[in-house]
């Protein structure tokens, strides 16, 4: 079998208790089927999931760290945007 | 159990549950074989995930027929005695599971044969009178549902793959198929059995050769003709393989009888 003609595939797991499914790494796979197929097998030995995602690598896009300044310095200092000024009543629970 | 039942019977049923815990437990080592020299990690830990799968089905057998040999005997056998303390001659598996692994084509297809019979087998058992045989196949049937499902998309992309993966796959569709046969023609302990606990496993024939011509349909593998097939194994006569696989398998507990982790 050869790898290097398989694709990589990101996996993403949810947990029983989880409500979205975390990134939990890679693997080859030659087709979709056998991507989840193999992230089942390699990624949910111990029960860590009930929900398998699996995406090829390529697809996946990611900002770039040099620009980490620009793109996320300026929500730093904005104090306004943080709903921390409202008091909530005790019935309400999940917020 | 509802009655007591006689020595006879108890004797048929040792027998029975034995068939069913060597034929997991020979296949489980068997694949064990590939543990670290798998085509890839994922195939690796794929089919060692299978392996501890079936010994853990064989587990659950040895510790149900430990209890009924037990009772027989009068005196206290143990599952690990049924394992490692038997002879070739007396072990009941299906001569399927003792074949050797081969390539993974050849690997594959004993799965996918294996796992079939045991899908359509545990299906029916699950229904049978005796709670703990039910039980077993309950457990063990969402098992084998993933290992026919794994198997059978590695024969539609073998079959319907590249020159090479087609002719290795046909190959070993070719070698392994006499040996099938024996999984639906039932010995006497079956037979006696069939009302109470036990499966008809002639019924379970067709039902498999569906499954298996839908999957072979898919890979654009034709189906083998009749063929004379191979038997024995459940009556403990076996081919030159189960000697050296139990030699293997119980040397430790032979050399150190009693030894524990």
């Amino acid at each position: 079998m050869n790898n290097q003609q398989e694709p990589l595939w990101e996996v993403f797991i949810r947990s029983k208790q989880g409500l979205d499914h975390k990134h939990v790494g890679s693997l080859h796979a030659a087709d979709a089927k056998m991507a989840i197929e193999n992230a089942r097998d390699v990624y949910t030995r111990r029960m860590e999931g009930v929900s398998i995602w699996v995406v090829e690598s390529k697809y996946i896009h990611a900002s770039n760290p040099d620009e980490a300044g620009s793109l996320f310095d300026p929500a730093n200092d904005k104090v306004y945007r943080h709903p921390t000024f409202y008091d909530l009543p005790d019935e309400l629970k999940y917020m | 159990m509802n009655s007591q039942p006689t020595n006879k019977t108890n004797n048929f049923l040792a027998d029975y549950v034995l068939f069913l815990a060597d034929s997991s437990l020979i296949m489980g080592h068997r694949l064990s074989e590939w543990t670290g020299h798998g085509p890839s990690i994922e195939q690796d830990i794929a089919i060692t995930n299978i392996a501890l799968d079936l010994i853990g089905q064989a587990r659950n057998f040895y510790q149900y027929a430990a209890e009924v040999i037990s009772e027989n005997k009068g005196e206290k056998i143990t599952e690990d005695d049924l394992a490692y303390l038997r002879d070739a001659h007396e072990y009941k598996n299906l001569l399927i599971t003792e074949l050797p692994n081969g390539d993974w084509a050849c690997t594959i297809s004993k799965i996918f044969f294996f796992s079939a019979w045991q899908y359509f087998y545990y299906q029916r058992l699950l229904y049978c009178t005796d709670k703990q045989l039910s039980a077993i196949a309950e457990k063990s049937l969402k098992e084998v549902t993933y290992h026919l499902k794994w198997s059978g998309d590695w024969i539609t992309r073998l079959g319907d793959g590249t020159e090479e993966s087609k002719r290795r796959m046909e190959k070993a569709v070719e070698d392994i198929w006499p040996y099938t046969g024996e999984m639906f023609k039932p010995v006497d302990y079956e037979t006696e059995l069939e009302n109470s606990v036990g499966v008809n496993v002639s019924s379970i024939r067709n039902e498999w050769l569906e499954k298996i011509s839908s999957v072979f349909g898919e890979a654009t593998l034709s189906v083998p003709r009749e063929t004379w097939m191979q038997q024995g194994g459940k009556n403990g006569v076996h081919t030159e393989h189960l000697g050296y696989i139990l030699a293997e398998m119980q040397f430790l507990q032979r050399a150190y009888p009693g030894l524990e982790w």
